[in-house]
């Protein structure tokens, strides 16, 4: 139990409570969840060291609001199942943020603790509590308003389309998601490998989204299959467009056709979604590189390595443009590329895939760069060293460079403007499209970006969702 | 799951599907193609749409047995379900009344054409078709093609059946004996498309060649389709199908559509063992296993 005893300063020189891990030579033979999580006992002691702020920082530093202090109080008085109810008040998600958030960048960033000693790990406590939830099977759907009538479409059930379905269904509406795949959650079943969120964790939430009424729909594209007016046609009220990342970007040198180069989507597509890395098994091929080049230096990046390493047992290495200051990607994925051997080298840019004559992919020739001034993001931009391209000896090349935005939504639907960009045009406040009814969030609207930044787009989209149609007739 | 409500044999290892999408039979336009997956570990595959009956919500597939899931589909019988389809994938195609539109077919390439045939003539395109295929057994939809089209020849390469020779040959000779072409649109096999274009290109017809590279989710997302068409990339399944022939890099596809041939053996390898083991008819024959 919580010790009431303790200070402020005593708690201020508690260490952070690492969380136990699988150790990195047996984890890269398999795609088990590298981190095990807490268990109470770790949970507690971790608790203990949060302060409570009265004015707390870190719930500023959250895309949906979650209530830290109070959560982290009901861990350290091991009240959890309170705990769990705090957090699924704002977060649909919370075994998925748990793991995948960049919580270094954003609550754990303004942590009070953190300005002298580590701060409070409170990813690691949001994915021990929603993991308690799971394991003593204590997920409580919460008592639904009665129905409005109002008929809502969800187009896309990743981490946007996921928390506005979640959200509007809370609300009384009639929901009903569209996906594109086979399979729900997007970037979630398709993009994050198992190691890193496991399917179960995922397939939870989905379970817990259906329990609210939410309907899913597979292998319809909307836009294609079936059109926005189409939707409206059919008595939808309000439409949200949360399609996600589309096309991948390519690195436009020579050679990046070759057999042997991906993208790092169609890579962790085929081993993710399609269980390519069980082939024969399966029935989707991936080849098995002697020497993969991962081009990039965000999560993607970090995945696409880590699965390469899984997939082949051979060299990976990763080659990013600028240094380790710079890295996009969450810092505990660096960690965990660096513990399972993944050659980092920074400072090197891709200048063009060399091909033997039939075609494959033999080499990539890179050049080394040297930082700059900052860029319009604020990072020091690279340049190339004159004279010092070399080429990595590989067969394979898994291009994670970003997305740019689909366009089939744009392209089919009337009145939804998009930006020059070809992103789509949203209200920021109340993610509303420029046309009536129909609103937006997520990568389609923000370009790559995170998981609870899509999530927080889609629960401010459900909330004016909400309003929007309120204000129609009554159905 | 998506019920079969017939299926036929056109040609050696070219079967026929009709298959339940209403969705997708009520949307679909010429050039435009679906991505199937017919069991839970299955792959992604795109597949020719031909015909679409959308009053009764059915869709007519033509697929040639080449990899793993083509050849088990061989098996599939009115009444069996594919688990998944999704479409109508890929923009339809760019029909205008162009004068004398060309369609060329080669193999089970006559499938995506005939269906731009169809459309192109009620928009009052004089419409000559050739099929061609590498031998008799091998060749589909003549009968289609003959009532779809204005003029249809047909070329065998080895010459077991119509003319001997090549689609190129035949496109040559017909534009030889004075025929204007304004306008072609060939499908077929990659070094057919890339023969057929050369051709077009010397004869001065403007072309389009419907691709068929790898693809996996089909809706741009993961980039497996790239084909580089006047030095420029695109993603088939949305920019495409149809490219001008003129600017497609056909080495290239006809190389990334190879990727997979040693892993594809593999798969074909593992299938064609375990019917062994399960050895229906041969099994049943020598009396180890009775069924039923």
């Amino acid at each position: 139990m919580a010790n009431p005893n303790l200070t402020q300063a005593d708690r201020q020189k508690l260490p952070r409570t690492q969380m136990p891990e699988q150790d990195p030579k047996e984890r890269v033979q398999n795609f088990t969840e590298v981190p095990f999580g807490y268990d109470a006992e770790l949970a507690m002691a971790e608790a203990e060291r949060c302060l409570l702020c009265k004015k707390p920082k870190c719930v500023a530093g959250c895309p949906v609001g979650i209530d830290i202090p109070a959560f982290i109080k009901a861990i350290r008085e091991e009240r959890m199942n309170d705990a769990a109810l705090i957090l699924r008040a704002t977060n649909s998600l919370p075994a998925v943020c748990g793991r995948v958030c960049p919580q270094g960048d954003q609550c754990e960033a303004l942590c009070i603790e953190g300005n002298k000693h580590d701060p409070v790990a409170i990813g690691n406590l949001e994915r021990f509590v929603a993991d308690w939830e799971v394991r003593n099977n204590a997920i409580t759907i919460p008592d639904l308003p009665p129905p409005t009538g109002y008929k809502v479409a969800i187009v896309g059930s990743g981490p946007a389309g996921l928390t506005a379905a979640g959200d509007l269904a809370k609300m009384g509406h009639d929901v009903t998601v569209f996906e594109a795949l086979h399979r729900p959650s997007g970037v979630l079943a398709y993009g994050i490998p198992e190691f890193r969120l496991p399917r179960i964790v995922v397939n939870s939430e989905i379970e817990y989204i259906k329990k609210l009424g939410v309907k899913f729909i597979y292998d319809v594209v909307v836009g294609i299959t079936v059109t926005v007016d189409e939707l409206f046609e059919q008595g939808f009220h309000s439409i949200f467009i949360g399609t996600g990342a589309g096309l991948p970007r390519m690195m436009g040198v020579p050679g990046e056709n070759l057999v042997g180069v991906y993208s790092a989507n169609e890579f962790l597509t085929r081993v993710n979604l399609l269980g390519a890395s069980k082939f024969p098994d399966y029935d989707t091929p991936i080849r098995k590189a002697r020497h993969t080049v991962v081009v990039g230096g965000g999560n993607t990046a970090m995945d696409s390595a880590r699965v390469s390493l899984r997939v082949t047992g051979n060299h990976v290495t990763l080659a990013y443009r600028r240094s380790m200051d710079e890295i996009p990607a969450r810092k505990e994925e660096i960690h965990h590329a660096i513990e399972e051997g993944v050659d980092f080298q920074l400072l090197t840019a891709p200048v063009e895939v060399v091909g033997d004559d039939k075609g494959q992919c033999i080499g990539l020739k890179c050049i080394r760069m040297e930082l700059g001034e900052p860029d319009a993001s604020g990072r020091r931009s690279p340049v190339p060293v004159e004279g010092s391209e070399f080429v990595f000896d590989c067969d394979t090349v898994i291009v994670a460079i970003g997305n740019s935005p689909n366009p089939i939504i744009p392209r089919s639907t009337q009145g939804i403007e998009v930006t020059k960009r070809g992103t789509i045009k949203i209200e920021d406040a109340t993610g509303a499209t420029t046309r009536p009814g129909v609103y937006a969030g997520g990568d389609i609207v923000s370009g790559a970006a995170t998981v609870i930044l899509a999530m927080g787009a889609g629960k401010t989209a459900a909330k004016y969702m909400d309003e929007y149609m309120r204000g129609l007739p009554k159905p | 799951m998506h019920i079969i409500h017939s299926t036929r044999v056109l040609a050696e290892k070219i079967h026929e599907y009709w298959v339940e999408a209403p969705l997708i039979a009520r949307k679909y336009r010429a050039g435009q193609f679906v991505i199937i997956r017919t069991h839970d570990q299955g792959e992604r595959v795109p597949l020719t749409v031909v015909e679409t009956k959308p009053e009764e919500g059915l869709i007519r597939l033509i697929v040639q047995e080449a990899g793993k899931t083509t050849t088990e589909m061989a098996a599939f019988k009115a009444g069996d379900g594919i688990l998944d389809v999704v479409g109508p994938l890929g923009k339809a195609t760019h029909l205008e009344n162009w004068g004398n539109l060309m369609i060329i077919g080669g193999g089970v390439g006559a499938a995506p054409v005939l269906p731009i045939a169809i459309a192109a003539r009620k928009l009052g395109n004089t419409v000559y078709s050739i099929i061609g295929a590498r031998t008799k057994d091998l060749l589909i939809l003549e009968d289609e093609f003959r009532a779809a089209c204005h003029e249809t020849r047909v070329s065998t390469d080895d010459g077991s059946y119509a003319v001997k020779g090549f689609v190129t040959d035949a496109l040559k000779a017909w534009v030889g004996e004075g025929l204007k072409v304004d306008q072609a649109i060939i499908a077929g096999p990659i070094p057919m498309m890339g023969a057929t274009a050369k051709v077009s290109k010397e004869l001065g017809i403007p072309t389009m060649a419907s691709l068929n590279p790898i693809m996996v989710d089909g809706t741009g997302m993961c980039g497996a389709c790239r084909v580089t068409v006047h030095g420029k990339v695109f993603f088939a399944c949305v920019d495409g199908p149809e490219f001008d022939a003129h600017g497609v890099d056909f080495r290239e596809l006809n190389l990334r559509n190879q990727a997979y041939r040693t892993q594809e053996a593999e798969a074909m390898r593992r299938m064609e063992d375990h019917k062994c083991k399960i050895g229906l008819t041969n099994v049943a024959r020598e009396g180890v296993v009775q069924h039923g």
